[in-house]
């Protein structure tokens, strides 16, 4: 005991010294105390050629800006949600934010995002079509630059569709919703395993939503007292139908595909067993570094409707922290970041399509090569995704609209049932976010 | 008898099916590691690799800081289950041998906290350590650590202490032995099995863990393993899978080497609690 009570002071001494060394050795960053202004900016590239093309662009502004340092931080999609809100609450968010624009709508009404419209050079603001920009203003306030997107295409077995003598559509002449149902018949019905297509549905309300604007379908109408209501009319059904007929009446779409991914339709797709796939534009480089030696395939325009090839998208922004105390400085390094030969490089990066109209000029981005002028010839098509700016959006599409649309691509509900669902019990949730 | 050897094959089938079921996605990813890209996009998936590759490995190491990464999660996992089977074991042994309402409420508080989600103290958390300056800051992760893991191995300590027969501790105090000398030379002994798989309980939630790791460490020096590995992961759960599977066969070792001597020690452990010194 006595031993104890002489070490004991001895014991705390040590432990004070030791938490003091840990804490001198492993604490973060002060920051810089020369005057200069140091910038985070918060990147969610994860392609090594789109992280390489980030890095040497923040290289560059930092060799030409000696005032300005931009501090590349590296984030990720899988997480970016809950480690900005925890960012924001805590007061140490990144001054340049890289997110997408579905996600924009919360953190700006909840006062996290800066309004840059009024920091942003006219260059930037010209370049980018009103389209765009329309994904990330909300109330008339700018939050967020959009610089990325991807339309949603039919990659199909070329060798397959030449065999099968189906007439091959182009962005001028794509197939009408109709055709294309009467195509996926012909190409297979799943005989011998074969089929026309595969919808990788796992995730099946913004497919669903996107392509359904070629038809006009919108879903949600937004009244004059600002108040939105779900609608599932005649124009919302048209995508919907033809991919529930491919399934269930045709057999000409392979119903073991509604619960998979993208990617997980893929060894399938390459293995022959489908026709064609509607995927992102991006999936071109998986297609490239997977596919068989000599496997023939090529990047076709979604189906059309009344409104032509027009599809929603959710492009990748550019944000400025509102708790920034440099918010001129971070849009002057989103105007540099965004010049025109800079958003190429980052479009080929992520093998996405640029929003700028100078940048997809670039015959890097017209080539056939890849089939990025098949992609290119659609950007003009793309439109805002209809539920952008939706408030409470995220719970109708986990809570009502992902089991509805499953149950009904899979047949196991009906048309009216499923407008029941997403109509009926769809505006008691959004009731909720508009009282 | 021959009901006695039917059983018995039959515990030894089940138990071969639960390994085999338990091994599948490690050797799964063991194999996925080794395919080059166009294996992995094949329809007919083999065991095998049928033209093996380190470009995956090459690849992961090119494009993410592993080893910084793993040296990060070394030090956090290795100093969390220190610093928890440390403070755990004394708090333990009072609570075991000293039952009051104290004890019991610690007890009852202890179990409700696990019920919490990240979610609830995270925001609380990082404001906390934001005024410590501890963000992005390997020690304010170890203590997040050590704090998240202690009422659990409080918990298995407890009842690692409560099998030791208190007429041991009687017999030392018979002997002159001070409370301190009972703990360390009688109780220490024979709880070490009990401290070295609370200690792998700490170490294993560590370098598994993601989520305050994601949020808390911000700059590429200071990232774990878990983040890292995150990024081979993209929009749409979209993931560059050949290097992902060869990064997570590398971040799978260091737990199984630590395993491997930890296990010695376990049955170590239980032996030197056999036999009074």
């Amino acid at each position: 005991m006595r031993t104890a009570a002489r070490l004991g002071p001895r014991l705390v001494t040590a432990a004070a010294t030791a938490l003091a060394l840990l804490l001198t050795g492993c604490s973060g960053d002060s920051g810089d105390d020369d005057g200069k202004i140091t910038l985070q900016f918060q990147s969610l590239a994860w392609q090594k050629e789109s992280v390489d093309a980030n890095k040497a662009l923040v290289k560059e502004w930092n060799a030409t800006h000696p005032d300005v340092k931009v501090e590349y931080v590296q984030g990720s999609w899988d997480s970016v949600h809950d480690q900005l809100l925890t960012s924001f609450e805590g007061g140490e968010a990144p001054d340049i934010i890289h997110d997408a624009s579905d996600d924009l709508a919360d953190f700006a009404y909840g006062g996290y995002l800066a309004d840059i419209g009024d920091l942003l050079p006219a260059r930037l603001k010209s370049d980018i079509p009103k389209r765009s920009w329309e994904t990330t203003t909300f109330g008339g306030k700018v939050y967020g630059v959009p610089f990325l997107q991807e339309p949603r295409v039919l990659i199909a077995n070329a060798k397959w569709l030449k065999k099968s003598g189906v007439r091959i559509p182009t962005p001028e002449k794509p197939w009408s919703w109709e055709e294309f149902r009467a195509v996926t018949k012909e190409l297979g019905d799943g005989t011998d395993g074969k089929y026309g297509v595969a919808w990788p549905l796992k995730e099946p309300v913004s497919a669903t939503l996107n392509l359904s604007l070629s038809t006009g379908g919108k879903m949600f109408h937004r009244g004059a007292d600002g108040k939105v209501d779900v609608r599932f009319d005649e124009a919302d059904e048209i995508m919907p139908r033809t991919v529930h007929d491919q399934v269930d009446n045709d057999k000409s779409a392979s119903g073991t595909t509604l619960g998979m991914g993208g990617s997980d339709t893929l060894p399938g797709f390459f293995g022959g067993k489908y026709a064609m796939v509607p995927l992102g534009f991006s999936y071109r480089q998986q297609i490239v570094q997977q596919a068989p030696k000599g496997f023939d395939w090529q990047v076709l325009p979604a189906p059309a409707g009344a409104e032509g090839l027009a599809q929603g998208v959710s492009p990748q922004t550019l944000s400025v922290s509102e708790d920034s105390p440099h918010k001129k400085e971070a849009a002057e390094f989103i105007d540099f970041f965004l010049q025109p030969d800079n958003m190429v490089k980052l479009a080929r990066g992520d093998w996405m399509l640029p929003t700028g109209t100078e940048a997809l000029k670039d015959p890097a981005l017209r080539t056939k090569k890849d089939d990025w002028a098949a992609g290119t010839a659609l950007a003009e098509d793309l439109r805002p995704a209809p539920a952008q700016s939706v408030r409470g959006y995220p719970e109708w599409k986990d809570k009502v609209a992902t089991p509805a649309l499953q149950e009904y691509y899979s047949g196991a509900i009906g048309l009216d049932e499923l407008r029941k669902r997403l109509v009926k019990d769809g505006n008691l949730v959004l009731a909720r976010y508009q009282r | 008898m021959r009901t006695k050897k039917t059983t018995r094959a039959a515990q030894y089938a089940a138990l071969a099916a639960y390994l085999v079921f338990l091994a599948f996605p490690f050797l799964w990813l063991i194999s996925t590691a080794f395919k080059p890209a166009r294996e992995l996009g094949s329809l007919h998936p083999t065991w095998i690799p049928k033209d093996p590759t380190l470009e995956n490995f090459r690849q992961a190491f090119d494009e993410q800081p592993l080893l910084q990464a793993a040296g990060n999660s070394l030090i956090a996992a290795l100093s969390a289950s220190l610093i928890a089977v440390v403070i755990a074991t004394p708090m333990a042994y009072v609570m075991a041998r000293h039952r009051n309402r104290v004890s019991k409420a610690a007890t009852g508080w202890v179990v409700i906290s696990q019920a919490f989600p990240f979610v609830l103290i995270i925001i609380p958390l990082f404001l906390i350590l934001k005024n410590l300056h501890l963000i992005n800051s390997l020690l304010g992760l170890i203590m997040v650590y050590v704090v998240w893991s202690l009422p659990f191995a409080l918990w298995m300590l407890v009842g690692y202490v409560r099998a030791v027969p208190a007429e041991l501790e009687e017999a030392a105090a018979v002997d002159g032995a001070s409370k301190v000398r009972t703990f360390v030379s009688v109780v220490a002994p024979l709880l070490a099995p009990g401290i070295v798989a609370t200690a792998m309980f700490a170490f294993i939630t560590a370098w598994n863990e993601f989520f305050f790791a994601l949020v808390l460490l911000k700059t590429p020096e200071k990232q774990t393993l878990p983040v890292i590995l995150n990024r081979f992961i993209g929009t749409e759960g979209v993931a560059d899978l050949g290097p992902l599977a060869a990064a997570a066969f590398l971040a799978t070792i260091p737990s199984l080497v630590i395993f491997a001597i930890i296990q010695k020690r376990i049955t170590g452990g239980m032996l030197a609690g056999a036999v009074k010194a």
